[in-house]
């Protein structure tokens, strides 16, 4: 016997004869390619993103030199017929003084192209990247090293000194601002807190004068120091160095250190708030809204589907009404999802939501407190979306237990409620689970219907904080799903933004894969305990 | 065979030995004893589903602390038959019962009478062995755990025993925690057996416990059966002739839902009162 034939399914070839094996076998390896094409696609474009690639010093045919980033190379169109003319688009940043930051050059015209390793590149809280050379770092009252007249390629390999003290300024400045964030984030909410209760506390009052003077102290100091710049074609700016969030020399970076800035800068894509419209910074409180909210999705999904489905199909006589709300369930599922969101808005938002602010903030009225979209809303709007996969896979799950089963429970003395809830419902757990990974699925990717019921461009503070009760279910948040769209469009410089598109949407494609495979890993715990389930 | 003081046939008719042609349905069923010590008392029942006749107007009473043994054609009504007695057709929408059923006389379906607590006093178990997704222990703990009010210690004793009871005892008590699906089909259904008896039934109902097993698991099953009923009062549903003869005292046959022939199983095997019953027992009628 060949091996083919033993192993049976597990050799690639199609079993069973006739071109109808092939096609199937070619529809599924079309799917295969198509998603392992759409995830190399997203994540290539998206982790390139941090990667610091090298900057190319370039000189034209007319004498113009400017510095870039080379992005891609597309083939000219052959006006003249000469065939194989190419042109190509740099990065060149300098929104500042050049007024735009990309840069076509047909590659023809291009007489040199060097990588001198002097080139920083520094990315900026105005204007973005500044890509040129360091000249010099003044610091407060004294004259700053600098590189020299001239300064291009010196002995010292393009600055090194001077870009050393840059670093050691930067890094100062770095500890000034993380005390100055510290103050406002973690000092001052208490303290405003305090006088909002009490307006009239003198120590209190005295406190958070002082710590205002303190942040003003930190946010003078932290401008004192300065970096005089040139763009490659002698233009110069000086810049204050709380304005450079990160600095670096693409061309003088070994493998190791350019690894490790790439690194570093996933970690900071993963951690930080957005910058510039949502076009720069990270992307931390919309994972977090995310994740925040699929889970609420799931609590609040959970019971109601389970009972649904227990009541359905244990309790209810099953008769032709039965069936009828069964099919409208499985139905519901197919109603598209900004309906969904109309209805949280018109219900959930408006009605019980404007009801909620009239009985228990009426105090803080016209401003509304739970009358507008936000977490608790969100989260109800999906519940409902996903309730009827919660529902239909739950029941599949209760259909496929034996009645033997319930009867054996009944037989020993049990009621239909400890049947239910000792024989049953622990055996339809993992078809519930099934239900869910279905249900996180689809809640995790949906954007549409949260448009309408309390997803936000910014929100600066995330759902859950330190700040009694902890879990602030009135609050927007902010979704991946969301961010991907908001960035894509809404930014000035759509260039710019792709490459987060890129990186957030691969970042949506892991949290739902890695919500799913906890709930995968669950539902396959909860099978394991009791071994062959084949069986019966 | 321990014999069941008996008092005179009251029920046998003068002209009902061997009557040759098939007149019972006219007549009403032979019966050829009657137990002065009944347990279950069944009378008038007639169940159908949905309309479809299943047991017609039938009466019997199964006597304490012996075997009784419902024997008859598949499709006959014995498992509706056992299943009326504990009330498992409660559940099903589609049935519909008239006639009384009496345990110790008291009425089984009187209001007042808690149906969990019914079936707790006549246990069941079921043609394949239906243990549940839990632990050999579990599985036996079950219905202890329902009742509740048990010491940790005294729970495991009861299982202890329960399984001992059913001859599984010594096959199980290294691997009590092991998952009761591990087990060995012939192992499951003294596993069940055994989970029904930790509860203390007084009425064991058997149906057809034997029939997915091996002659061995079935020898195994038949000893139990004869050494439970010094204990509670035992009604099996065979297939198998001879596991009614060697292990019933009396024997009822069934057929398309009436009772035909209710008799001493030496009697209704060596000497049956009916063609129709002879030609059951011999095989000539399927
Ligand atoms: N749940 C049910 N719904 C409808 N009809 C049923 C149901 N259970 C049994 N019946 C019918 O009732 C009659 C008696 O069935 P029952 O299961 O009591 O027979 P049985 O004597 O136990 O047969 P077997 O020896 O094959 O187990 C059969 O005609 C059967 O089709
Ligand atoms: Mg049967």
């Amino acid at each position: 016997m060949s091996l083919a034939a033993v192993t049976g399914f597990r050799t690639w070839q199609p079993r069973g004869e006739g071109p109808w094996a092939w096609l199937a076998a070619g529809s599924v390896a079309l799917s295969l390619l198509l998603l392992a094409g759409l995830l190399t696609l997203i994540a290539v474009r998206g982790l390139g993103h941090f990667w610091p690639a090298s900057v190319s010093l370039v000189e034209l045919d007319d004498g113009q030199v400017f510095a870039g980033r080379a992005v891609r190379e597309l083939p000219l169109p052959a006006a003249d017929g000469a065939g194989g003319a190419r042109e190509r688009l740099y990065f060149t940043g300098n929104r500042d003084l050049d007024g735009h930051v990309w840069q076509w050059v047909a590659v023809a015209r291009i007489t040199a192209s060097e990588l001198p390793r002097e080139l920083v590149v520094l990315e900026r809280s105005r204007h973005g990247d500044f890509i040129g050379r360091l000249v010099e770092v003044v610091t407060a009252g004294q004259q700053g090293t600098s590189v020299g007249e001239g300064g291009r390629g010196g002995g010292d390999g393009g600055g090194t000194a001077t870009w050393t003290t840059l670093q050691e300024r930067l890094s100062a400045v770095d500890a000034l601002r993380a005390e100055r964030d510290e103050l406002q984030q973690r000092v001052i909410p208490p303290l405003v807190r305090r006088l909002e209760n009490d307006p009239g506390d003198r120590a209190t009052q005295r406190r958070l004068a002082e710590t205002n003077e303190r942040i003003r102290g930190l946010q003078e100091s932290m401008q004192t120091d300065a970096a005089v710049l040139e763009s490659v074609d002698g233009r110069r700016i000086v810049l204050t160095l709380d304005e450079v969030l990160r600095s670096w020399r693409p061309n003088a970076m070994s493998l190791p250190e350019k690894l490790g800035a790439w690194g570093r800068g996933v970690g900071r894509f993963l951690s930080e708030g957005p910058r510039a419209a949502n076009t720069a910074g990270g992307v931390w409180p919309a994972i977090f809204g995310t994740v925040l909210m699929v889970m609420l999705m799931s609590l609040l999904v959970a019971p109601f589907g389970v009972l649904a489905a227990v009541y359905l199909n244990e309790v209810a006589h099953q008769g032709r009404l039965t069936n009828w709300v069964r099919i409208a369930v499985r139905n519901l599922a197919g109603v598209p999802s900004i309906v969904y969101g109309v209805f949280g808005l018109g219900v959930f938002v408006y009605g019980i939501g404007g009801s909620i602010d009239e009985w228990f903030f009426s105090d803080e009225l016209p401003s509304p407190t739970f009358g507008t979209g936000g977490l608790l809303w969100a989260s109800l709007t999906l519940a409902l979306l996903t309730l009827p996969v919660v529902i239909v896979a739950t029941e599949e799950g209760l259909v496929r237990i034996p009645d033997h089963q319930r009867e054996g429970a009944l037989a020993l003395g049990a009621t239909r409620l400890e049947m239910l809830t000792r024989v049953v419902l622990p055996m339809a757990v993992p078809a519930m689970l099934t239900g869910m990974i279905l249900a996180v699925a689809r809640a995790a990717g949906e954007v549409a219907p949260l448009m309408l019921v309390g997803v936000a461009k910014l929100a600066p503070q995330v759902p859950m904080d330190g700040e009694f009760p902890f879990l602030h279910l009135e609050r927007k948040f902010m979704h991946l799903g969301y961010h991907v769209y908001d960035t894509a469009f809404h930014g000035d410089d759509i260039q710019a933004a792709m490459p987060v598109v890129y990186a957030t949407a691969l970042l949506l494609v892991l949290v739902v894969v890695v919500l799913n495979l906890t709930a995968i890993f669950l539902r396959h715990y909860v099978r394991a305990r009791h071994g062959a389930l084949s069986r019966h | 065979m321990p014999e069941l003081p008996l008092s005179p046939p009251s029920q046998q008719r003068p002209d009902a030995t061997r009557l040759e042609s098939d007149r019972s349905t006219a007549m009403g069923p032979i019966i050829d004893f009657a137990p002065d010590v009944s347990c279950l008392d069944v009378e008038r029942l007639s169940l159908s589903y949905d309309g479809k006749m299943a047991l017609r107007d039938l009466s019997l009473r199964v006597p304490r602390h012996r075997v009784t043994a419902f024997i008859g054609p598949s499709g006959c009504g014995k498992s509706t038959l056992l299943r009326a007695l504990n009330r498992l057709h409660d559940l099903n929408e589609a049935v519909s019962r008239q006639g009384s059923i009496r345990l110790e006389g008291q009425e089984i379906h009187a209001p007042e009478v808690a149906v969990d607590e019914l079936r707790r006093r006549v246990g069941m178990v079921f043609q394949a062995p239906n243990p549940f997704p839990m632990s050999i222990y579990e599985n036996v703990a079950f219905g202890l755990r329902l009742q509740g009010g048990l010491t940790r210690r005294r729970m495991s004793d009861i299982v202890e025993w329960a399984l001992e009871a059913a001859a599984l005892w010594s096959e199980v008590k290294d691997r009590l925690r092991a998952s009761a699906w591990s087990l060995s089909i012939g192992q499951q259904q003294r596993l069940v057996i055994a989970r029904t008896l930790a509860v203390r039934p007084e009425v064991l109902l058997l149906d057809e416990p034997a029939s997915a097993l091996d002659p061995i698991s079935t020898l195994k099953i038949e000893e139990l059966i004869r050494s439970l009923k010094s204990q509670l009062t035992v009604v099996l549903v065979t297939h198998n002739m001879q596991q009614a003869a060697r292990v019933s005292d009396y024997t009822a046959f069934l057929h398309d839902g009436e009772l035909v022939e209710y008799a001493p199983t030496a009697s209704l095997f060596t000497n049956p009162r009916l063609a129709r019953t002879e030609n059951y027992i011999t095989g000539r009628m399927a």
